[in-house]
């Protein structure tokens, strides 16, 4: 398939580079080439998919009114899609003549796996596919967004392509780093990021996600890292790292609840050839959860109600010894009573939270968000393509992928998580001066949002949402990324009157703080933003009618709308209006070249027109209409956990008394954001100072980051530190020393070895040779050389000898 | 002979005595044997000439060598002998044998010994002192 090739088409670009790059041109330089060309031919590939599928699935206005009446239709027709989905599948196996029977209808999404990386029992782990509307759109966005920022960075990283100086690390010797440039590894983290992520998006099965969740992981570490030498960037990159490791820890603990229990990470069903030739179908996750035979209702399914029950399946299985078909049948027929004791359901809830701990990670939610705005610390490219359009939004997109299985316990806590998020990143951003980093908690702050839509049963308002962010966020990244390369600086306080030397920056990144913000004239036209936006208010304000004991998170998102039009513009205002502060700063500042500002007019063309709707219902809000879960379109109520929750079905929210009063709440949020910042950095009515000083307590909270960083320093960091030393010292202090003293000891006793070979064996050996010696020496003296005196020992001798001899014969007669 | 019996102890003279007034026997060849031997001997001891040294050696040899045919000489022996006879005779003729040999090697040696050193004075050859 088209998209297949268009997510290998950056791992070509990744492997090239990786062996080829520093031959490429000079210093690499033709590395941002093959990178571009691999992303481009993703695009295009990804283009072409994208209109295959609007030929197959024409976009249609979905009609609030006849919503109801469409509904049963909507049930028939994604049933039909599921076998759909399968006959797709059986073409891809050659089974041809099935398909033929489905041809006139037009499934909602496709599955099927490219490879079995291991089968055997259970156990199936595939590299496949699941493509549905919302695949294509993501990779539609995703490989746009991707193409813009590779012709972005082939601009903002040549300082790279010769040696460079980095003027932010101080040697010991008082000196600056001096390295090679590191043009071509850029473009292959890039490359290698934008094939992980497009992975994600394919991916078929929860496994897949799971291995190109850490690939994204471990490329951001990379890119984060990027000035590795910056004290402060390899912190980052690890923080970024480790705190991402606390959420997949999370995720894997989703991911056994389910392979345990269910026995298989398949999004959709599949079908396998079986050994004898048949295809056997297992239902994946999503028919599991919620089976066409109940409606497509949530349930909790049958292997989840059997695994939690696992002691009484076991006593059956006891009872029925032998049997096991019987006991399996009896197990079957009670699964439905246990099922409405609420056995399992836990097992459900804890399966969805899991997941979403991951997406905690990577979305950078509340608890798990100190990452992002650290992450700054890598090339602005980075921050607009990895920490703000794209890899955080992996997060979403998972929410969003996984939205059939998770109950109305887990997606308010979703909800929950994301409206804390939201708030919280919001009031930091307000007086955050770091440009980068207003923008990075502004991300937290959007994807907060997009969770609490999702979390409200705002299925396609969240995705919707992460579309059009992706869009504004990246060109307000790359618009501050120009910013920087003017200023060489982050701080906005050096920062002001740019618009003058920098129009089509300033121009671009209005528009930008304009999508945010959702601007718009209420219900005429809009910026992309306003749409979405307006989609979210209207369901959270649907979800706090329904349950009215959490309204709380429609205040939550109707103040976060108000934060965020204030510190967007005081963002705007501070950088580009007025006078220049500091003349060190703005007098060398200068338009960026053509290749960084092409990216940013044409991405605040999409911020624009991202989120319109064409008369025909053509938009990119019905395209993600058209991949809705089958079952999610109802409203449902269910929970355990926190009391009955009502998520309403999203379709509410278009109606009008719910639509208008959130248009308005939005809008006069909005504007009185907007007034404000403007009275306080514009028109100076209101001095920032003097505000900053009157709530002084509040401000000094909110520049310390709601003291986050102190506070994990102080739970995990600092605990964790102890615990190291206690270890260590354990180490040094008990076991060094015991090995030490067994060593000493040995020592001791090696040395009195020692002493015994050296006195007592060589000595008696020694004494030997010594004797020997000397009985030579003494022996030697008779060796005198006289031959006659040799003649008279002889002669003495023998007649010495004659004489005893005669003697001792005279003895022996005798005797 | 005379001379050497006039030397002898006065013990020795009835041995002498004895000798003298008996019929030739082994005694007599013995005592021959002895002075050849004794003579040898005194010729090693006393000459510092190596040539003289030589001689000493082949009178002790020859010495030897007449102790061994006068024991063997079927004459000399004792009735009933179960043997050749020849014992005495052919070990002397080895001895004459490792005589010439012994004679041929000390004249080298000898013959070497004074192209080194202008002489063939034995108390000169002290090089294998110990």
């Amino acid at each position: 398939m088209l998209l297949g090739l268009a997510w290998l088409a950056p791992l070509v670009s990744f492997v090239a580079i990786l062996f080829f790059g520093p031959r490429m041109g000079h210093h690499g330089k033709n590395a941002a080439w093959v990178a571009t060309a691999a992303i481009v031919t993703s695009l295009v590939l990804s283009l072409a998919a994208f209109g295959t599928w609007l030929s197959a699935h024409p976009v249609k206005a979905v009609s609030h009114g006849a919503h109801h009446g469409a509904h049963a239709d909507g049930h028939a027709a994604d049933a039909h899609a599921e076998q759909g989905g399968h006959a797709e599948h059986a073409e891809h196996a050659d089974h041809g003549d099935h398909a033929e029977h489905h041809a006139a209808r037009v499934p909602a999404a496709y599955s099927g796996d490219w490879y079995t990386l291991y089968q055997g029992g259970d156990l199936r782990l595939t590299i496949g596919w699941y493509i549905d509307a919302l695949t294509v759109l993501m990779f539609v966005v995703v490989t746009f967004i991707a193409t813009c920022i590779h012709v972005y960075a082939s601009g903002y990283m040549h300082d790279e392509l010769h040696d460079v100086t980095d003027h932010e690390v101080h040697l010991s010797d008082g000196g600056h780093l001096h390295r090679p440039g590191r043009f071509p590894r850029f473009f292959q983290a890039l490359s290698l990021f934008c094939f992980s992520m497009l992975g994600i998006l394919i991916a078929g099965n929860l496994a897949m996600v799971f291995i190109f969740w850490e690939l994204v992981g471990i490329c951001s570490w990379f890119l984060i890292g990027f000035y590795f030498e910056r004290k402060s960037a390899s912190t980052a990159a690890n923080k970024a790292f480790i705190v991402n490791r606390v959420g997949d820890f999370g995720m894997l603990i989703g991911l056994m609840a389910l392979w345990g229990a269910l026995g298989t990470l398949h999004f959709a069903d599949s079908t396998v050839a079986a050994a004898d030739g048949s295809a056997v179908t297992t239902p994946g996750l999503f028919s599991l959860v919620r089976p066409a035979a109940n409606g497509h209702a949530l349930q909790v399914p049958d292997g989840m109600v059997a695994f939690a029950n696992a002691d009484e399946v076991g006593r059956i299985a006891a009872e029925h010894n032998g049997r096991p078909r019987d006991a399996a049948d009896e197990v079957a027929a009670r699964i439905d009573g246990w099922r409405s004791q609420g056995i399992g359901r836990w097992l459900l809830f804890i399966a969805g939270v899991g997941i979403f701990c991951g997406c905690v990670g990577k979305s950078a939610q509340f608890p798990l968000f100190v990452w992002l705005p650290d992450a700054m610390e890598g090339p602005t490219p980075v921050s607009a393509l990895v920490h703000s359009a794209t890899m955080v939004a992996a997060g979403v997109y998972l929410v969003g992928r996984f939205y059939p299985v998770l109950t109305p316990d887990v997606l308010l806590v979703i909800a929950i998580i994301g409206g804390i998020t939201l708030f919280i990143a919001a009031t930091i951003a307000l007086v955050a001066n770091d440009i980068k980093r207003v923008l990075a908690y502004s991300t937290v702050s959007q994807l907060g949002y997009m969770m609490l839509a999702l979390g409200v049963g705002g299925w396609s308002a969240g995705l919707f949402h992460l579309v059009t962010h992706a869009f504004f966020k990246s060109l307000l990244f790359l618009c501050s990324g120009s910013v920087i390369h003017a200023c060489h600086t982050n701080d906005m306080r050096k920062m002001g009157g740019l618009a003058r030397v920098m129009p089509w920056t300033a121009g671009t990144m209005l528009v930008g703080c304009l999508a945010i913000i959702g601007a718009g004239i209420p219900f005429v036209i809009g910026l992309s933003g306003y749409y979405s936006k307006d989609a979210i208010l209207a369901q959270a304000l649907s979800y706090s009618q329904a349950n009215p004991s959490w309204s709380i998170l429609y205040y939550a998102v109707a103040g976060g709308a108000f934060l965020t039009a204030f510190y967007m513009f005081r963002l705007w205002f501070m950088t580009f209006a007025g006078t220049p502060r500091d003349h060190h700063v703005t007098e060398h500042a200068h338009e960026s070249p053509t290749v960084m500002v092409a990216p940013l007019v044409v991405l605040s063309v999409l911020a624009v027109v991202a989120g319109w709707t064409l008369p025909g219902g053509f938009g990119i809000a019905n395209l993600i209409e058209q991949a809705r879960p089958a079952g999610t379109d109802t409203t449902s109520t269910g929970g355990f956990l926190f009391g009955t929750v009502t998520v309403p079905a999203e379709h509410l929210s278009h109606e009008g008394s719910v639509h208008v009063t959130a248009t308005l709440t939005a809008f006069a949020t909005a504007a009185a954001g907007v007034l404000l910042a403007a009275a306080m950095y514009l028109w100076r009515i209101v001095s920032p100072t003097v505000v900053a000083y009157t709530f002084r307590p509040i401000y000094s909270f909110l520049a310390h980051r709601w003291y986050f960083d102190e506070l994990y320093d102080a739970i995990f960091v600092r605990p964790a530190f102890a615990v190291a030393s206690l270890a260590s010292g354990t180490d040094r202090g008990v076991i060094d020393k015991l090995i030490d003293g067994i060593a000493w000891s040995a020592r001791q006793l090696a040395g009195l070895d020692a002493w015994i070979d050296r006195n007592l064996v060589d000595g008696l050996v020694n004494a030997t040779a010594t004797a020997t010696w000397n009985a030579g020496l003494e022996l030697k003296k008779l060796q005198t050389g006289r031959l006659r005196q040799y003649v008279m020992f002889i002669v003495v001798g023998t007649v010495a000898l004659f004489v005893l001899a005669s003697m001792l014969f005279r003895a022996a007669l005798a005797g | 002979m005379s001379l050497l019996a006039a030397g002898l102890p006065v013990a020795a003279v009835p041995l002498v005595a004895g000798l003298l007034s008996s019929p030739v026997g082994v005694a007599h060849y013995l005592v021959v044997g002895a002075i050849l031997f004794t003579a040898g001997v005194v010729c090693m001891a006393l000459k510092r000439n190596a040539l003289g040294v030589l001689m000493g050696i082949e009178l002790v040899l020859n010495g030897a060598n007449v102790n061994f045919v006068a024991f063997s000489s079927p004459y000399l022996r004792g009735e009933g002998a179960a043997s050749l006879g020849l014992d005495g005779q052919i070990i002397a003729l080895f001895v004459i044998l490792l005589a010439a040999a012994e004679a041929a090697v000390a004249l080298a040696i000898t013959l070497n010994f004074y192209n080194n050193h202008a002489t063939v004075d034995i108390d000169r050859a002290e090089d294998l002192k110990g």
